[in-house]
């Protein structure tokens, strides 16, 4: 299977805190993976790594996009490179514009992909009025998939909180990415929702053909969902395979239970 | 019985109370400026008690309908029924043709109109407002939907000016030239301060833009060999209109009409630019600067465009303010200027560009007018700036959200779904 994604020895020092220690990850294309570990292990702090909100000290970050046989080194970019490349992401604490409409918000997203500038928005001319018309539908067309097309003109702070989690989706989806890195999906989420974010992250793997990594704490939706686990704590990768074998792994129950387990 | 009506006049009696309270307050407040006046001649103090007594009566209803005001503001359902009832009022004035129209017209027709209506002194006036429309507009560019809070835009607006100025003393420049040229000069201004400062947000940026106010207006009072120091330059031409010799009530009507176009070019250039693929950017970049680089937008290029544009207009009304005084000196861009700006951005509405022009109309128009009430008419400014802020901190206007259409098929479906949900 192709690689898309691939880190090898990530390592992040915060002053003296070795927040993460010689990582290494790797997402197949059409892959659906889950990055987990208590609290504090060092889950965002790789997201925040790979998508270039922080400089990593040290490791290796390459990104393979399907369809181009280039590889792409994903150190040293800044985070608006990284999502042109193709790596799209949401947000643990959700990070919407809360002052924009749930449209806007989408097209926003856009903003890599299209071209037009200054002049253009100026004039209005027929390519810019085209660019902007299809901005427009392309981005209704995703609210349509993630079930908002109903609050097309609500501002985003007055969703309900599952619906802004899909929105954070949908306006990821947007920048057209061939992976997307999920924050804590179904946080907050009831289990409802969370069922039907189960089936939404699928349908986009199987649709739109994006490979998803993702952080969650909801075990019943990572177990049902990923092909492979990796479990991360106090920075190390203590480790990865199936969710059959993650289940079983003494390591992991130990990490998420505490010593006395075993006694 | 009275187990019913004591709560009621507890109540009464605790409000007559709290006003008694704040009449007293009042008076203490203000007993040093309204009731001692010395008479310097006799070297006698006059006690003007009966001053006193007037605050105390006019205090204590007035703090009556204060509380009524806030107790309004707190309980949220009142206001949210107000809320709808303005949009309502403003979605009908928008949309609907058949109120709009004849509306506008009536407008133009009273804007072109003015300068043959009123006096010169009064079209004075009017281009004062107009040009500080033009330069609430740019900072609300930067101020109002980059959310880049900039104290220092006086500085772009002097860059405009002294470039007509020095152009055309040194090298007899006219203004239909020096116009863009001014505007050029002031965005590249704009970029110059948009580099050091690309690090820095909210207040940081705020102190920075500041100093940078500072060190152009410094330097112009500073620096004689370039700019004449606070002597200032005299003499600037005033714009050029086909040779033609005109009077001075005559080139006021026509800096009117220049004013005019080019704040409707203004309203015309922002609002495109407000709903277009940068203007979202901008505002992306007011409400999540992580999140907004996360979508794939580059925070520097968007932040320096910002900069840039907004400068521009301050450049344009520089130039108009050069050619509308024919002199200037550094004296007219202090910091004041900045404040009374920025006032008009927030008072009028961030991001609003409605807001903007009322707010500039009210700022720049109320002080002219209260000049009746000479030496209170500063203290009605000011009193007017808080009670707006205390009742209405969205500023006079909130921005309007901008509707889009779909493709055929599903703005249908839309109106389908409206009609069911109506029915």
């Amino acid at each position: 299977m192709l690689q898309v994604l691939d880190i090898q020895q990530l390592t992040m020092d915060f002053g003296g805190l070795r927040a993460i220690d010689g990582v290494d990850l790797k997402v197949h294309q059409g892959e659906i993976v889950a990055l987990i570990g208590p609290n504090g292990a060092g889950k965002t702090t790789f997201f925040n790594c790979v998508t270039g909100v922080y400089e990593p000290t040290g490791g290796r970050m390459t990104v393979r996009p399907p369809g181009k046989n280039v590889a792409v080194s994903l150190n040293r970019l800044k985070p608006n490179i990284v999502t042109e490349h193709g790596l799209a992401r949401t947000f643990q604490n959700i990070r919407l514009f809360q002052n924009m409409t749930v449209l806007e918000n989408v097209m926003v997203a856009r903003h890599c992909r299209t071209r037009s500038g200054i002049l253009g928005a100026v004039f209005r001319n027929a390519g810019t009025r085209r660019e902007e018309q299809e901005t427009v539908d392309f981005s209704y067309g995703l609210l349509e998939k993630v079930g908002l097309q109903g609050h097309v003109n609500d501002l985003a702070r007055e969703l309900p909180y599952g619906a802004q989690r899909r929105l954070e989706i949908a306006r990821a989806l947007a920048t057209e990415p061939f992976l997307l890195l999920l924050d804590e999906p179904a946080a907050g989420m009831n289990p409802r929702e969370t069922s039907e974010l189960d089936t939404l992250i699928t349908r986009i793997r199987d649709n739109e053909g994006v490979s998803i990594l993702l952080i969650e704490h909801d075990m019943k939706l990572v177990m049902s969902i990923s092909q492979r686990i990796y479990v991360m704590d106090y920075g190390r990768l203590i480790a990865q395979g199936t969710p059959k074998e993650i289940a079983e792994n003494p390591n992991v129950i130990k990490a998420y239970l505490g010593e006395t387990f075993d006694a | 019985m009275t187990a019913q009506i004591s709560p009621f006049i507890r109540r009464a009696v605790s409000e007559v109370v709290q006003s008694l309270l704040v009449s007293c307050w009042f008076m203490f407040l203000t007993f040093p400026i309204m009731v001692i006046k010395v008479n310097p001649l006799e070297r006698t103090i006059d006690w003007q008690w009966m001053r006193l007594v007037w605050i105390g009566v006019a205090v204590f209803p007035l703090s009556f309908v204060w509380r009524y005001l806030m107790r309004r503001k707190e309980h949220g359902g009142a206001q949210d029924g107000e809320e709808s009832w303005q949009k309502r009022v403003g979605d009908r004035l928008r949309t609907d043709r058949k109120i709009s129209g004849p509306l506008l017209a009536l407008l133009a027709v009273f804007v072109v109109a003015f300068p043959f209506m009123f006096s010169s002194y009064q079209t004075q006036i009017m281009i004062s407002a107009l040009m500080y429309v033009m330069l609430g507009l740019g900072l609300n560019i930067v101020v109002g939907l980059a959310g880049l809070l900039d104290l220092g835009y006086v500085a772009f607006y002097a860059v405009g000016a002294y470039s007509y100025a020095l152009l055309n003393h040194h090298f007899g420049l006219g203004f239909w030239p020096a116009l863009p040229l001014g505007a050029g000069l002031a965005a590249v201004f704009g970029i110059l301060l948009g580099f050091p400062v690309l690090r820095l947000r909210g207040d940081y940026l705020a102190i920075v833009t500041l100093g940078f106010g500072e060190i152009i207006r410094l330097v112009l009072e500073n620096w004689n060999a370039f700019s004449f120091g606070p002597s200032g330059i005299a003499g600037i031409s005033r714009p050029w209109f086909f040779g033609a010799d005109l009077s001075l009530g005559q080139h006021t009507v026509f800096l009117y009409f220049i004013v005019l176009i080019l704040v409707g070019f203004t309203i015309l250039v922002v609002n495109r630019l407000r709903n277009s693929r940068i203007g979202r950017a901008w505002i992306a970049l007011r409400e999540d600067e992580v999140a907004c680089q996360a979508m794939g937008i580059d925070k520097t290029r968007t932040k320096l465009t910002a900069f840039a544009l907004g400068a521009t207009w301050a450049g344009f009304v520089g130039c108009v303010f050069a050619a509308k005084t024919t002199f200037i000196n550094p004296a007219s861009f202090t910091f004041m200027e900045s404040a009374i700006i920025l006032s008009i951005v927030v008072l009028g509405g961030m991001g609003s560009i409605i807001g903007v022009i009322v707010g500039a109309m009210v700022l720049i128009l109320l002080p002219e007018y209260l000049r009746a009430f000479s030496e209170y008419r500063m203290l009605v400014f000011g009193a007017s700036m808080v009670l707006i802020m205390v009742f209405r901190p969205q500023g006079i206007i909130t921005g309007v959200k901008q509707h889009y259409r779909f493709g055929q098929k599903e703005s249908a479906q839309e109106q389908g779904e409206r009609d069911a949900a109506s029915a």
